[in-house]
């Protein structure tokens, strides 16, 4: 806890957390940690619960059960946790009425860790004008001002929630820059949510997937890249290799078939695959977690 | 680029193998940071820095305090000496296992390796002493493929 632990950033605890909105349960009974210092990537489809986390973990609310633990401490109204936990959500949580540059202003006063001279270089690098007021801003550059935020701030818990909507490709490029260069120098525990996977993948450490308000998987996200893997070769032969696991799709196109398999593969897979002329391949992060919280899909010709 | 089947981090110590065997990398010389990499490639600094230290726990990289990474001394051959070791058993065994499924003789697939090896050894060994002449230093296979090149008619 304190000293040690801010200096790679603030550890996150959840257990059994239960927050229900009348009838509805936004999470169901969700036990996670996120490590401290890591780019934990928070995924899952619209409505699976990211954003109601991401408010209990910013104090924005309070569950109906469970215990929620920042940097070892339940942050509702908690003054030594507040300053240190930054979200960021795309509606932008500014003063409308104020120029940028106030309420940078605003924003350095609030937290310790905030780095007035990385805002302003942040705000040329995404051509925004100082003196502009976030009312008057295009719905692209309301993302990038909460972005200058939520990196300048430098807090041990930063939550970035859909940021990158509404911005082009290039803003985009920028900001995961601009998120690389400046988490290797200052480590920080940086919480990302977003629905643009293939394009944040390599950034993440860990992965919290969820769907439905439950954890569909917590884990490193290397180990969730690595328990997918495509098996393409003759029908027979891929049926053949797959009895008995878990497949998540399958594709045919006249005698070959490519079936996408969840679960490690074995030591002697690789050669057994080989001996049968089939050929493995990796699945990307976006396709699995489509897979994982999708349904199951067979498609090509021979579709039942 | 990185879009094979082995972890990210494995995935990028074999890009920086790699250069080292083709010369790209020289020994002795300072490779990137882990930032400058995680930068460059858009990739968690912690993966980067995981390749790293494999690299340096095989002996192909190592620290100067304060300073940065080096591709060590002997990288090189160690790599050459591993890569070798592994040659048959990774390159020369599933060629077998094809040749069987196909039918082709092994005969056939001996006779095409002596052929394709027979011009290209004696082809190399000129290259080298001409490279060496021009160049004055060490041969590399990289220096022979340049000189080659230069010297070849447009």
């Amino acid at each position: 806890m304190s000293a040690t632990t801010t200096d790679v950033g603030w550890g996150v605890q959840l257990r059994a957390v239960t927050q229900r909105y009348g009838p509805l349960r936004a999470l169901d009974d969700v036990t996670l940690d996120v490590r401290p210092g890591t780019i934990t990537g928070l995924l899952g489809r619209n409505g699976s619960g990211k954003t109601t986390l991401a408010a209990l973990l910013a104090a924005f609310r309070r569950p109906t059960s469970g215990a929620v633990l920042v940097d070892g401490e339940d942050p509702w109204e908690s003054e030594r946790v507040a300053p240190g936990v930054c979200f960021v959500r795309e509606s932008g949580d500014v003063l409308d009425d104020w120029c940028l540059t106030d309420n940078l202003a605003v924003a350095a006063d609030a937290r310790p860790t905030f780095d007035p001279a990385f805002a302003a270089e942040l705000l040329d690098r995404f051509a925004l004008a100082g003196d502009r007021r976030p009312g008057r801003l295009s719905r692209g550059q309301r993302s990038a001002f909460g972005i200058v935020l939520g990196l300048a701030s430098r807090a041990p818990l930063t939550i970035l929630d859909e940021v990158h909507l509404g911005l082009d490709a290039p803003s985009r490029y920028t900001f995961y820059d601009a998120l690389v260069s400046d988490y290797a120098a200052h480590p920080r525990t940086v919480v990302l949510s977003s629905h643009l996977i293939d394009e944040v993948d390599r950034l993440l450490e860990d992965v919290v997937l969820l769907d439905a308000g439950r954890v569909l998987v917590a884990d490193d996200a290397e180990v969730l890249r690595g328990s997918g893997v495509t098996v393409t070769g003759p029908s027979a032969a891929v049926e053949a290799f797959v009895a008995g696991r878990r497949v998540l799709a399958t594709q045919r196109l006249g005698g070959t078939t490519r079936a996408t398999v969840h679960g490690r593969l074995g030591a002697g897979d690789d050669a057994t695959a080989r001996a049968a002329g089939l050929e493995l391949g990796p699945v990307p992060l976006q396709d699995l977690i489509v897979h994982l919280t999708g349904r199951p899909v067979v498609t090509g010709e021979e579709n039942r | 680029m990185f879009d094979g089947r082995d972890p990210l981090y494995l995935q990028i110590a074999d890009q920086i193998r790699e250069d080292v065997l083709r010369g790209t990398l020289r020994e002795e010389e300072q490779v990137m940071s882990t930032t400058g990499y995680a930068t460059t490639f858009r990739i968690n600094p912690a993966t980067a820095a995981k390749a790293f230290a494999e690299l340096v726990d095989e002996g192909v990289l190592y620290k100067r305090r304060g300073v940065g990474m080096f591709v060590a001394a002997d990288a090189r051959e160690h790599l050459l000496a591993r890569r070798r070791e592994r040659f048959f058993a990774e390159v020369v065994d599933p060629v077998v296992d094809e040749a069987a499924v196909l039918g082709v003789a092994v005969e056939d697939v001996v006779a095409r390796l002596r052929d394709r090896s027979a011009p290209r050894r004696t082809a190399e060994v000129t290259e080298s002493a001409a490279a060496a002449k021009t160049a004055g230093s060490a041969v590399t296979p990289e220096t022979a493929v340049i000189a080659e090149t230069e010297r070849s008619p447009r």
